[in-house]
């Protein structure tokens, strides 16, 4: 029988982690969440030498054990808790060869939990650049570990620790520090009252503010009634424990670890001189924006085009092979439309991810972040809020879920709340399909009106959310002690299988995503849109027929008024009509209701919506947006999309919150249902009114 | 009476003498912001705020509002 044994892999953030963690597992590995907190779980398989299989989990960048945000909880947790069917059998710690003596505190805290862990020093390809040279069997014995010299980039090491791993058995379980030299008389009382206990465990239980929903309850009870020090007692015995830990490490590195300061070559500093310069730094970023953008508009034309085709001759091919009937006309008018409604985002996503990635990974977001601060500031933003509101464009929900590292929790609240207006990709297919309606084709300088209104879009989004923080900011009264501190990593070049891996897990989550809810709303809507209650609905074309006995209407025109007088009177329609009212002021009618009130779900239902009230009934093989073209406004005749209800359609669409997905995610993040439901109606609210104002206006 | 971190101008060194430990997170403290360490004020962002340090060989941002409760002794540059 094959054994499995669970790894931990643990480090500082900017380690090579995550390119360990890949190296190890290859394809192997699974994205979850951890139960009840949206915290990425990374899990993955790996075959170590005879026959041992290893369950590897990679834990979420930590500098420390003191946890100070919810991804850092989940280390600990899982540390302290020996039940946990995570519970690992042996640590890996890796750290980065040019900062070893700061990864290494880490370590030297994992060594004192008693767990066998072993030491990767990775980036090991960098050593002579910087003219380090390291005497690894003095640092093995010292550490009371086993070492892992690896280089993710060239490949080389993994094999080792792979060995390493197997012989888990054989790795030292000592401590590096003496827990009780923090201070003598306190740890020693702690001691006697807890005979069984490892001290420095009691010792995170006792400062962490950790919830500790998954360990032993009993066992944390028991120490609560020692938490007789004040908190700033804890503290400062927190900093001594700190120096306690360097003091050690660097007795080690003294003489383990020679720099010769001659050879080193610090391009991280060259570079930083100008990439975050006073005026050349917020010129690189703007032009790095400016490629993006454009690059994301060109590269995806072609993709979406085909892609936008493909699903064009599936839904007409179904309608052919299959024989007709309600569930061929499910199929061809609800769900295939409805798919491909998603599908073609994928190219755009794709990209914004890869570009996302690569910022992320080069260690250039980091400098963004340090050039933004101040100017955020202003606005009750955070620098950190730049990275959020970036990756807002691409969706709301990695975004929101990127407000993490944002340690002030007022500048991360309004950061949450004011994401959803930049401009995501759901929004797209609405602004690209009203845009074309409603906009004329010209030119002026070069540049397309259409393209234009887009940009415009896009920086109308990107203002509101500056601009409603600044009001969040002035009303919010929330207490938070400031705090800012960004590591500024070395610059490397984005390992390729680290970006390509980012990019399919982020695409694959946010189409299966999107996709159930969108496969789930075209199915109900065909149905509300195919069938109706009572008398009129059932009897629609004895009535027309009887209506129009006498104009000598062809078939084909009969055929038509039979199938918009069965729309009228389904449950669809009803409901459309119902609160047409409210929405007549805004210039839309019924059937553009029924779509705005599906695209609450997620925005981009909107154009699979009209897609599938347009296409009941009709047979020809018009597109979209020909169908919205033709369409009738019932009071004032003439074309229903106009400049006016086109404009004030896009606004609506820019300011209302159109979420289901979003709201869900800023509940679990803000731990409430205030700030959702906040979010909702004074966006939607705003969206109404300025949408209202807009169609006065210009009507 | 020393300095505070924030008096530091861009391309100078100084060497941490004490660290208000109320004031300062833990985070930054174990990122090696410790009596003892040498620190050097890299790159300033507008208004020398966010200020891009080096200490003792990590790469780090702070705002001036938090360089204030770190207290220095410049060292003379060579």
């Amino acid at each position: 029988m094959s054994k499995q044994i669970n790894v931990a892999l643990i480090g500082n953030p900017n380690t090579g982690k995550t390119s360990v963690f890949n190296a190890l597992t290859g394809l192997n590995q699974k994205v979850g969440n951890y139960p009840g907190i949206t915290v990425e779980k990374k899990e993955g398989i790996c075959k170590l030498p005879r026959g041992v299989k290893a369950h590897i989990i990679d834990l979420p960048g930590t500098y420390s054990l003191n946890a100070s945000s919810l991804d850092e909880n989940v280390v600990i947790e899982l540390l302290l808790n020996k039940n946990d069917k995570d519970f690992p059998d042996i640590a890996v710690v890796v750290t980065d060869v040019e900062n070893l003596k700061r990864n290494l505190l880490l370590f030297t805290q994992i060594k004192d939990l008693e767990i066998p862990t072993i030491l990767v020093i990775n980036m090991a390809d960098r050593m002579s650049r910087k003219g380090i040279s390291l005497d690894i069997a003095y640092l093995e014995t010292h550490l009371k570990t086993k070492i892992a010299l690896t280089s993710t980039r060239k490949k080389e090491g993994i094999d080792n620790l792979k060995e390493l791993i197997s012989n888990y058995k054989e790795i030292s379980t000592q401590p590096c520090l003496d827990t009780t030299t923090i201070d003598l008389s306190y740890f020693d009382s702690l001691k006697k009252a807890f005979p069984n206990q490892l001290l420095y465990k009691l010792w995170l239980v006792i400062t962490q503010d950790v919830n500790f929903g998954k360990t032993d309850r009993k066992e944390i009870n028991a120490v609560n009634d020692f938490k007789t020090k004040s908190k700033t007692d804890l503290k400062r015995l927190q900093q001594k424990e700190t120096i306690k830990r360097y003091q050690f490490i660097n007795n080690v590195l003294k003489k383990g670890q020679t720099i010769d300061l001659s050879q080193a070559k610090d391009l991280r500093i060259k570079l930083d001189r100008i990439i975050t310069h006073k005026v050349w730094g917020y010129l690189i970023f703007g032009i790095i924006l400016l490629l993006i953008f454009q690059a994301i508009y060109d590269w995806s034309e072609v993709p979406m085009d085909f892609i936008d085709g493909i699903f064009a001759s599936l839904s007409e091919w179904t309608k052919n092979i299959l024989p007709k009937g309600a569930f061929t006309n499910l199929i061809a008018e609800g769900i295939i439309p409805g798919l491909g409604g998603i599908v073609i985002f994928i190219p755009q996503i794709a990209f914004l991810f890869l570009f996302i990635s690569v910022l992320e990974e080069s260690g250039y977001m980091s400098r963004v972040v340090f050039l933004m601060d101040r100017v955020m500031r202003r606005f009750g933003l955070s620098g950190k809020s730049i990275v959020p509101l970036i990756s807002g464009t691409a969706c709301a929900i990695p975004a929101v879920m990127a407000t993490r590292n944002i340690e002030n929790w007022k500048e991360r609240l309004i950061t949450i709340l004011v994401t959803p207006f930049t401009t995501c990709s759901a929004r797209l297919p609405v602004y690209l399909i009203i845009i074309s309606l409603v906009i004329p084709k010209g030119r002026f300088l070069g540049l397309s009106y259409q393209a234009l209104t887009l940009m415009l879009l896009y920086l109308i989004g990107f203002a509101t959310a500056v601009f409603s923080a600044y009001i969040l900011n002035k009303i919010l009264k929330i207490k938070s002690r400031t705090f800012f501190v960004i590591e500024m990593p070395n610059y490397k070049l984005p390992l390729l299988k680290n970006v390509a891996l980012t990019v399919v897990e982020k695409t694959k989550s946010f189409v299966f995503g999107a996709g159930k809810i969108i496969l789930a709303i075209s199915i109900i809507l065909w149905f509300l849109a195919s069938y109706g209650p009572g008398e009129n609905f059932n009897n629609a074309e004895d009535i027309i027929r009887t209506k129009f006995a006498t104009d000598n209407l062809s078939d084909n025109d009969l055929q038509q008024k039979i199938a918009s007088y069965k729309l009228e009177n389904s449950f669809i329609g009803i409901t459309g009509r119902a609160i047409e009212p409210v929405i007549r002021p805004l210039g839309y009618d019924w059937k553009i209701g029924i779509a705005i009130i599906s695209s609450f779900a997620a925005r981009e239902v909107f154009v699979g919506t009209l897609a599938t009230i347009y296409s009941v009934g009709n047979d020809d093989e018009a597109t979209i947006k020909n169908r919205m073209a033709a369409e009738v406004n019932p009071i004032l005749g003439g074309p229903l999309f106009t400049f006016a209800s086109g404009i004030s359609l896009l606004l609506f669409y820019a300011f209302a919150m159109q979420c289901m997905s979003t709201l869900a995610i800023v509940k679990r993040e803000t731990n409430s249902w205030k700030w959702p439901i906040l979010q909702l109606t004074i966006m939607s609210t705003f969206a109404y009114i300025v949408a209202l104002l807009a169609f006065q206006f210009l009507k | 009476m020393h300095d505070t971190l924030a008096h530091l101008k861009k391309g100078e060194r100084a060497v941490i003498m004490d660290v208000s430990s109320n004031l300062i997170p833990l985070k930054l403290l174990e990122m090696g912001c410790l009596p003892g360490n040498s620190v050097e004020l890299v790159q300033v962002a507008p208004f020398s705020d966010p200020m891009y340090l080096n200490i003792n060989g990590s790469h780090l941002a702070i705002r001036k509002e938090t360089a204030i409760h770190i207290l220095i002794e410049k060292v003379a540059n060579e």
